[in-house]
Order: structure tokens, then sequence, then C-alpha cells
């Protein structure tokens, strides 16, 4: 079947089989590997993109059901002139990884979390992160770099 | 994930002409729980028909003394609605406890309803909250509707449209979640209306149910008090690697018991 939606902002046509995944469209057919998979189960978070400006895990979507849609992948969070989203530099200053793999939906997610909750506190965040597995840090990190985050976008 | 059709209408009216010319059609709703059957190939339906480009099964809107949420309504927006909110806070909480946040943006209430897990969250606001089903068909009385586990009133070829929900003088629902799904380990809802207090139980049954006894006591007197003494019988109730059924009727007494106290 031919679908065709805007990824990272380039419009992408394409034709491919019904029962692909989103997620392996994105890693095989287009290359995006920063899209990770760790359970293929909609456990671990590690496949989430943003689909029309929301946080969905991609490895349990068929990718012709995102027919039409806007999609954003790690590879377009950071601004078109290679400045980092304040979600990734604080991932940085607040050491929010340790091996990585957990990193891109543990970013994209908590880009989802600073959208809808500026100001989140401390609970409030680690409630939101239910759906994210990190097997490395602890989450303290990566909980530090999004309350920050969400703070600098309430502009407390 | 074996092959199968994939079908995109957008008006009901043909959804139901795939449904009759497919030899083994399923609908795609949120896909939360239908993609990972796929994918462990527990099914593999010929035909696959999206409900999500269907505009007048998505949204929320309330009349008279009733709010009614489209079928393809997602988790999300039924918990970050203000008008679900004015008009029966639990329900809104409800929906902003299934899960998490990529699950909410996805999974639909019709999907989950039509699904009748037994641990799923929205039956329990179904039953408690005197909901009333609506499909292509008729209207379904949500006491007529979760037969069994899995198993609803649902005709072969029926597509459920919108959920009805009546307003409450106030009500609560209390969830045991599960530590890694989510999922309800037990969950409760209490409801007070006019004439009558309602109570449902979900994740401890077959299906979610309705305890008259406890609620003929609330009606009586909506306190904890009123509630002492009464027990559910473990015989009727599930036992599995997460919880005893004995566990399971206990957590069920100290949920209803803390929704009432939040509220009364
Ligand atoms: C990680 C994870 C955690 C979860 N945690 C919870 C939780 O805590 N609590 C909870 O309650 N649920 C939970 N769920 C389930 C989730 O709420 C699902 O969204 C829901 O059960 C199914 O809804 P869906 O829209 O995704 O339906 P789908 O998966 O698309 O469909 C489910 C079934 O319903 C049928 N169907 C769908 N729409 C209709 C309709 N309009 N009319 C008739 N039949 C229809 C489909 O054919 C299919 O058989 C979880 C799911 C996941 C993946
Ligand atoms: S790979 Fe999608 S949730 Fe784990
Ligand atoms: S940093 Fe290794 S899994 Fe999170």
């Amino acid at each position: 079947m031919n679908i065709s939606l805007t990824i990272n902002g380039e419009k992408i046509t394409r034709d491919i089989a019904t029962n692909l995944l989103l997620a392996d469209f994105l890693r095989d057919n287009l290359r995006l590997t920063g899209t990770h998979v760790g359970c293929d189960t909609t456990q671990c978070g590690c496949c989430i993109i943003h689909l029309n400006n929301k946080a969905v895990k991609s490895c349990t979507m068929l990718a012709v059901q995102a027919d039409g849609a806007q999609i954003t992948t790690i590879e377009g969070l950071a601004g078109a002139n290679g400045a980092l989203h304040p979600v990734q530099e604080a991932f940085r200053e607040h050491h929010g990884l340790q091996c990585g793999f957990c990193t891109p939906g543990m970013v994209m997610m908590g880009a989802d979390i600073v959208r809808r909750l500026p100001g989140a506190d401390e609970a409030t965040i680690r409630h939101q992160l239910e759906g994210n597995i990190c097997r490395c840090t602890g989450y303290q990190g990566i909980v530090e770099a999004i309350m920050d985050a969400s703070s600098q976008a309430k502009g407390i | 994930m074996q092959p199968f059709n994939y079908h995109r209408p957008t008006e009901l009216a043909d959804v139901v002409k795939i449904l009759a010319n497919s030899e083994d059609p399923k609908l795609l709703a949120g896909g939360m729980t239908l993609l990972p059957t796929l994918k462990q190939r527990l099914a593999a339906p010929s035909d696959l028909i999206d409900l999500s480009r269907i505009p007048n099964l998505q949204g929320i809107c309330e009349d008279k003394n009733e709010i009614i949420i489209g079928a393809m309504t997602c988790h999300a927006d039924v918990a970050a609605s203000d008008m679900v909110r004015a008009f029966c806070p639990a329900l809104a909480d409800l929906a902003g406890q299934i899960g998490d946040p990529a699950v909410r943006h996805r999974g639909t209430i019709g999907g989950s309803v039509a699904n009748a897990d037994p641990a799923a969250d929205y039956p329990a606001a179904v039953l408690g909250l005197n909901a009333t089903i609506e499909t292509n068909q008729r209207r379904i009385k949500n006491d007529d509707f979760f037969t069994g586990l899995f198993e609803t009133a649902l005709e072969p070829g029926e597509i459920i449209t919108a959920l009805r929900f009546p307003r409450p003088k106030r009500a609560q629902y209390q969830k045991f979640r599960h530590p890694a799904s989510g999922y309800a380990v037990v969950g409760v809802m209490v409801a007070q209306f006019d004439a009558k207090a309602r109570m449902a139980i979900t994740g401890a049954g077959p299906n979610a149910f309705r305890p008259h006894a406890f609620e003929e006591a609330l009606t009586g007197s909506f306190t904890a008090k009123a509630i002492e003494g009464l027990t559910l019988d473990p015989d009727e109730l599930l036992s599995d690697m997460h919880a005893s059924a004995a566990y399971r009727a206990h957590v069920a007494l100290v949920l209803a018991k803390r929704a009432i106290g939040l509220i009364s």
C-alpha cells in the first residue's frame, strides 16, 4: 500500500506491506535507527516517537496507520541549526544516560511531558515515565533532566 | 505478524459493508491490545478495518444530563477533558490511570470496552456509573454488556459508536495497579446517584461486576461504615500469579472503603 507522510519535516512516499510496523519502517526502510526497539511488546518505551505531536510507541503501530501523519523521531528533535532541544540539553547536563539504549525514547517522552505539563514536580514526572524502562541509570538523572527542562519551559 | 488487507473507511456504512464481505475481519481502534495479539500470532485476521478516520466516532459532548464519549476517543483525551472533569472527575481520573502516557495517546474507550479484559479499568466505570453502550444497531444497558472473560453482548458485525454516562452526584475510582502493566489487580468504582448508590469491581472476577449487597448498604447510607462486615466470596473471584482470590476479595473491600472515605 502507498503511504505519504512527513517525517522530521521531510515529505516521504513509500509503497509498503500492510503488516509493517512503524518502528521497522523507520529503522529498516528509512534507516532512521535512532528509534530503538527494546521489547517489541509495548512495555519499554525505547521506540517512542511523536505522531502529530503526541508521544506514541512505534512498535505498536502499523506504518499504514501513520499515512498522512506528521512524525518527529529523535533525529528530528534538535533545531535545524543543530541546536539541541532543551530536553536533550538537560540530559547532557544532568547525566541522564549511561549506555544510551533507552535514551531516544526517554528524550522523546521527556519532550512530550514538558509540552503537556510544564513545571511538573518529581512525583508527576516519575508517574509519567511509567512506560519507559532504563536498565542502567536508576532513573535519577533522567528525572532530574526532565524536571529541569520542565521548569525552564514554565519559566521557573 | 501475518499479512492482512488493510481498510481505512471514512463512513460507518462502509465499515459495515467491509465487515460483511470479509472472511475474518477485525476492527482496529487504538491497536494497543489488537496489535500485540497479532504480533504474537494469537490471531490472524484476513482484514483489518481501521476506525480512526470516521469523524463521528471521535470526541466528547454533553447532552442534558449525560456525557457522550465517542468510541474512538483516546484515554488521554478523556483524562484531559475539562468537560469530563466537570461532569464526573472520577471518570477523568480513571482514564488517566490506564497504562502509560503513550498507551493513553492511542488506546480508545470503545476498544477497551469491546475487549472486556477482566483487568481493564473502563468496565468499572461502565457498570459503576450506569453507562449505556451505543452501537451501530442499538443501545445496550451496561448490566447486559459484559458476559464473561473477554466476552460481551456485541454481535458479529456490531460496532460500538459511543459510551453514554449519566451524571452521578459524586463518584470515586480506586485502583490497585499491577506495578508492571498498570492494569487493575483490583479496581473499585463507587458512585452515588439521586435514588441509588452503585459500586463496580474490576480485576477481581472473570468480568467486572456489581456487588449488590454493597450497593444496598450504600444506598441506605453512603459511608464506609455501612459496608463494614460485608464480604465478597473468593470462590467467585480470580486467582493467578499476581494475586489469590482471597487477596483480591480483601483488597476490593479496602479500596471500596477508601473510595467512599474520599468522597463522603
Ligand atoms: C503497556 C500497556 C498497558 C496497558 N495498561 C492498561 C491499564 O492499566 N488499564 C486498562 O484498562 N487497559 C490497559 N491497556 C489496554 C489499553 O487500554 C487498550 O487501549 C485497550 O484495551 C484496547 O483499546 P484499543 O483502542 O487499543 O483497541 P484495539 O486494540 O484496537 O482493539 C481491541 C479489540 O476491540 C475491538 N474493537 C475496537 N474498537 C471497537 C469498536 N468501536 N466496536 C467494536 N469492537 C471494537 C477490536 O476489534 C479488538 O478486538 C494497556 C495496554 C498496553 C499495551
Ligand atoms: S520497543 Fe516499543 S515499547 Fe519497547
Ligand atoms: S541508559 Fe542504558 S538503558 Fe537507560
